[in-house]
């Protein structure tokens, strides 16, 4: 059953050395918040599991919180690459870091086959890519039917699923607007899920105009709820702020050298825990 | 009106390819301006579709990422990562992949992985992403890049995603069935993936095992010297040399409003 706490509380509880971890969010609403919290708490050695490492992961893998990372574009969306992983992959700073790639219909297909519980994904792809063979998780199958040889991936199982939605109720209940991604699969896939939202309502089911369809997860999926407005910026949450570009690019530039990445990690994260979280939500 | 530059032609002359009916994957970047183009101008109805999940998308800028707000805020609809993958495009309901690429050969082999030895490389790359299945599920694949010997490269250091695999290889070889690459839109020309003979992807004899990229027509004031010059290949050039239609001046003032607007947003 869904606990609210603070977002300090929700990582301590759930996350340790060791793990792995989802992170997700396409390009829309990516959890940097937790992400911090989990760089504040000095966690260490994770798997750190997400479609698009986007900034959120050159953060976790420029202080050294992971050990290996299982992506399919880790580039800085719109801005180039990023310098954090680059290094960590290219020289090993400030631990190398362990690759497993894939494409994006892979960790797709990945994801939501450990919604489905199931072992492994099935699917048209990976067709003529030097991807495999260089993943060893990347196998094939034939169809029992036509005999066409398709590709097959293991499921993606977290140990946490971390995300950021709009909102959710008092019940626990979230709801997610806008682009939606892997968010649903990830947390469906994952043995612990913690969900950081932009606010806190009294019952979706009371909300104006509100759509059944629009994309929700029941409370008694979600292990924690975390109040933490604009805990997804400088990526952005529909209907509340845009995508900050600015500092998107802003990246590169702050990234592309250790130092000022390190001094940039100090003054943002280290020294300013954002964890006074609002708490109304809390029981 | 100031002088055309060569990546305003390679962005106008890539929107020429798409038409009204085509269901287009979109790639970041230069892909993503040609499509759009092509939507403000010739093919207001085209389908842009972005692998965030926005299906039908009009934006009113260019997004600087796949999945920036404006292109859920003027989609049709908006689906989720799984199903645009399994459904859209591994369902085969898209007509148009267009893509760019880091390093590409002249049979239309894209790497956007490595610069380098995969283990050891000199430039980590960001990746597939959606890719290497777009460049196998879409029906056909158009190629935009600007030319240069670090992209046009005699042999790519990791093929990401499939063209028409190596000299003597065929997507048959690999069992994809889709046209693949077709056509490459660059700063300096434009060329067609023809076979010897001439013949194109879409002829019954087209012969996929000889194929590669051909010169079929330069851009207004570009010499032959200039393209093999950027160029890591030995060029093969058609017989008959087109020279590539000046953009009109709606086409020009579509696509330089499209960026001034992007760059006021950004």
């Amino acid at each position: 059953m869904t606990r609210f706490t603070t977002l300090s509380d929700a990582i301590r509880d759930n996350v340790s050395n060791g793990q792995s971890i989802a992170m997700e969010g396409f390009t829309h609403l990516i959890p940097f918040a937790a992400a911090h919290e989990v760089i504040r708490q000095g966690v260490e050695g994770l798997t750190l599991i997400r479609m698009t490492p986007d900034i959120i992961y050159d953060q976790l893998v420029g202080v050294g919180a992971a050990r290996k990372m299982v992506f399919s574009y880790a580039g800085n969306p719109g801005a180039g690459l990023l310098h954090r992983v680059r290094d960590a992959v290219e020289n090993g700073w400030p631990r190398a870091l362990e690759l497993e790639e894939h494409s994006h219909a892979a960790m797709a297909n990945a994801y939501h086959a450990g919604a489905a519980n199931l072992p492994s994904a099935v699917f048209r792809g990976y067709r003529g890519t030097d991807l495999t063979n260089v993943n060893r998780n990347i196998k094939s199958v034939i169809c029992p039917f036509t005999n066409e040889k398709l590709a097959c991936v293991p499921a993606i199982r977290p140990d946490v699923t971390i995300i950021h939605a709009q909102r959710a109720d008092r019940n626990g209940n979230v709801q997610i607007d806008g682009i939606v991604g892997v968010q649903k699969e990830a947390v469906l896939a994952a043995n612990v899920a913690i969900v950081t939202v932009e606010e806190i309502v009294d019952d979706l089911r009371a909300l104006p105009n509100r759509n059944a369809n629009t994309c929700i997860l029941p409370g008694w999926c979600v292990t924690a709820i975390c109040h933490v407005p604009m805990g997804a910026a400088p990526s952005y949450a529909t209907g509340y702020y845009p995508r900050d570009n600015d500092f998107y690019l802003e990246w590169s530039r702050i990234s592309s050298d250790r130092d000022r990445f390190l001094a940039w990690i100090e003054e943002h994260v280290l020294a300013h825990p954002v964890d006074a979280s609002v708490q109304e939500g809390a029981r | 009106m100031t002088a055309i530059s060569p990546k305003e032609y390679m962005t106008v002359s890539a929107a020429r390819l798409l038409r009204n009916e085509d269901v287009c994957f979109v790639g970041i970047g230069a892909p993503s301006a040609a499509c759009n183009l092509a939507r403000l101008t010739h093919a207001p109805e085209i389908t842009l579709i972005y692998e965030s999940g926005t299906i039908a998308t009009t934006p009113d800028r260019l997004p600087l990422s796949i999945g920036d707000g404006d292109l859920h805020d003027t989609a049709l609809t908006t689906v989720s990562v799984p199903e645009m993958f399994q459904y859209w495009l591994q369902g085969g309901r898209i007509s148009i992949g267009f893509l760019g690429a880091a390093q590409l050969d002249r049979r239309g082999n894209l790497n956007t992985t490595v610069i380098g030895d995969y283990d050891a490389p000199k430039v980590r790359l960001p990746g597939g992403g959606g890719a290497p299945e777009i460049a196998t599920q879409a029906r056909e694949i158009f190629i935009t890049a600007e030319q240069s010997k670090r992209t046009f490269v005699d042999k790519i250091d990791f093929l990401t995603s499939l063209g028409h695999g190596q000299f003597g290889e065929s997507r048959g070889t690999f069992g994809v069935h889709t046209k693949g690459p077709t056509r490459l839109v660059t700063d300096l020309a434009i060329w067609d993936m023809l076979d010897p003979e001439g013949r194109k992807v879409c002829d019954p004899d087209f012969q996929a095992q000889t194929a590669e990229f051909v010169v079929v027509s330069l851009h207004p004031g570009v010499t032959r010297d200039d393209v093999v010059g950027s160029v890591g290949w030995t060029v093969r050039f058609a017989p008959h040399l087109e020279v590539t239609p000046t953009p009109t001046p709606l086409e020009l003032e579509t696509l330089r409003a499209l960026h001034a607007r992007s760059a006021n947003s950004q």
